[in-house]
């Protein structure tokens, strides 16, 4: 259960040092960002420009996208070169 | 005891050399009428050396309450002073002064608001931010406002409120009014209030933190709550801190003084310098052999209802007065609330509401004997013709 209101520190302050990680933002998308590997020449503009830290790399290669913290801002797909477009946004009623 | 001989000080004088004495780590202000000379002497003690404080002079009034927040939550002992427009500019960061717990003391001088544009004195500048969060606490003089201003430090800084003060005078009236009041040693000040000791630092590099997250709506009603709970611990607060002070220096407060109040059928109440103006108005028609009294209040938040109540349940008769209008058209502010206090007792005097003294319209004693006289034809039996009378406003 969420601590109540004798438990929780005063004046709203977070105590916890780099605890962002555990608030999942991504239930407030309504766009997916869909990664196609195929089309994915790696250049990491995403991974550069997503503001919650979403695209997930592993060795210089773009693997996947945290959709527990994904927004759905879409600036991903933006970003992708012209030429490559590999990400793109889905609406999320289309994955029920 | 301290206070040895009486000096000469203007309400505004009285507090900065309360300020000088407390010695803050952040002073940030804005000048503004009538409350510009309180940080413009104080800020001559900056360029003085007489303290250690860091003056941040700001562009605006939410820019010195920003400030003051800041400072505040990296740590420091942070006051300032303000009236009216700047009180209502800073309006937006008082509410988080208090959210964030800053113990943060303001020094206010009582001032109408604009529109139409005046300086003198009422009191909606103050009741228009009586529901930020902040303790309010109104002074009837000079040596109120001092005493006041050196009590605040300790009550915002108590590990059980943590929330900001605004002492409050009336302006010009107490602001510019030289009065003679007795001060104490500075080394008295400072024992009195004793070391600042933060809740937390921003600036804690061994200890992180976040200040002002964002809360939704599972975290928000609780912070809130927890803001009411400090605001109840307060009061006790007060009442301790007002203890100590009469110990240590013979002046002891509370939540309101009564004058000739306990056997009294009548009885105004109020806040602020018109206190002064009542008791020669009480002691007039005493000597005439009128059972009348007088309650002023010294704290307006918390307000201290249950208090109150028992101070006024053995009246016949209560004439509020108010000094600001909140134009709801069901009573001012203080009047709301005292009669709400006394819903619950089982015999309830009746009560009237005055509106009086906007923009600093002066109050007689002669305007304030009308009042008793129109309570003892209410306590004799006599209909309440107007609940609510705006008092020496021309027809």
């Amino acid at each position: 259960m969420t601590k109540g209101w004798k438990e929780l520190p005063e004046g709203g302050l977070i105590t916890e040092a780099g605890n962002a990680h555990k608030y999942e933002t991504g239930d407030w998308r309504n766009l997916r960002p869909v990664h196609n590997p195929e089309k994915c020449i790696n250049c990491l503009f995403c991974w550069i420009y997503c503001p919650d830290s979403a695209i997930i790399v592993k060795d210089g290669k773009v693997v996947g996208i945290d959709y527990a913290h994904c927004k759905g801002c879409g600036i991903c797909a933006r970003e992708c070169p012209d030429r490559v477009k590999a990400i793109e946004m889905v609406d999320e009623s289309e994955f029920e | 005891m301290a206070t040895k001989e009486l000096v000469a000080r203007t309400g505004n004088e009285a507090m900065a050399e309360a300020m000088r004495q407390i010695n803050p780590d952040v002073v940030a202000a804005y000048p503004i009428t009538p409350a510009t000379e309180i940080v413009q002497l104080f800020s001559a003690y900056v360029a003085d050396g007489l303290v250690d404080t860091e003056f941040v002079t700001v562009e605006s009034e939410h820019s010195a309450m920003s400030a003051c927040v800041g400072a505040s939550t990296a740590g420091a002992r942070v006051m300032t002073g303000t009236s009216s427009q700047g009180l209502i500019l800073m309006a937006e960061i008082l509410y988080i002064a208090a959210g964030l717990r800053c113990p943060i003391v303001l020094a206010e001088v009582n001032r109408a608001l604009s529109s139409p544009i005046n300086i003198h004195c009422d009191h909606s500048d103050t009741m228009s931010v009586r529901d930020s969060g902040w303790i309010q606490i109104f002074s009837e003089n000079s040596q109120e406002a001092y005493d006041n201003m050196i009590q605040a430090v300790r009550i915002a800084e108590h590990m059980d409120v943590r929330l900001p003060v605004m002492v409050t005078t009336d302006g010009f009236i107490i602001s510019h009014g030289l009065e003679a009041i007795s001060l104490l040693e500075d080394k008295e000040v400072q024992d009195f209030i004793g070391p600042y000791k933060a809740a937390y630092s921003l600036l804690d590099v061994e200890k992180p933190i976040t200040v002002g997250g964002l809360d939704f709506t599972d975290f928000y009603f609780e912070h809130r709550r927890q803001t009411a709970e400090a605001m109840q611990n307060a009061k006790k607060v007060i009442l301790d801190v007002g203890r100590e002070f009469g110990e240590k220096f013979g002046r002891s407060y509370g939540f309101f003084e009564g004058y000739k109040l306990e056997d009294a059928e009548i009885a105004l109440v109020l806040l602020g310098s018109t206190a002064g103006t009542a008791r020669v108005a009480v002691d007039q028609l005493r000597a005439a052999g009128v059972k009348c009294g007088l309650l002023k209040l010294r704290v307006f938040r918390p307000f201290p209802a249950a208090e109150l109540a028992e101070a006024l349940k053995h009246l016949k008769a209560i004439a509020v007065m108010d000094r600001s209008d909140s134009l709801s058209t069901a009573g001012g502010p203080l009047f709301t609330d005292v009669r709400s206090a006394l819903y619950d007792l089982p015999e309830r005097p009746a009560i009237v509401n005055y509106i009086y003294g906007l923009g600093g319209r002066d109050i007689t004693v002669e305007d304030l004997e009308g009042i008793y006289r129109e309570l003892q034809r209410i306590s004799g039996g006599g209909q309440v013709q107007e609940t609510i009378q705006y008092l020496g406003v021309r027809e």
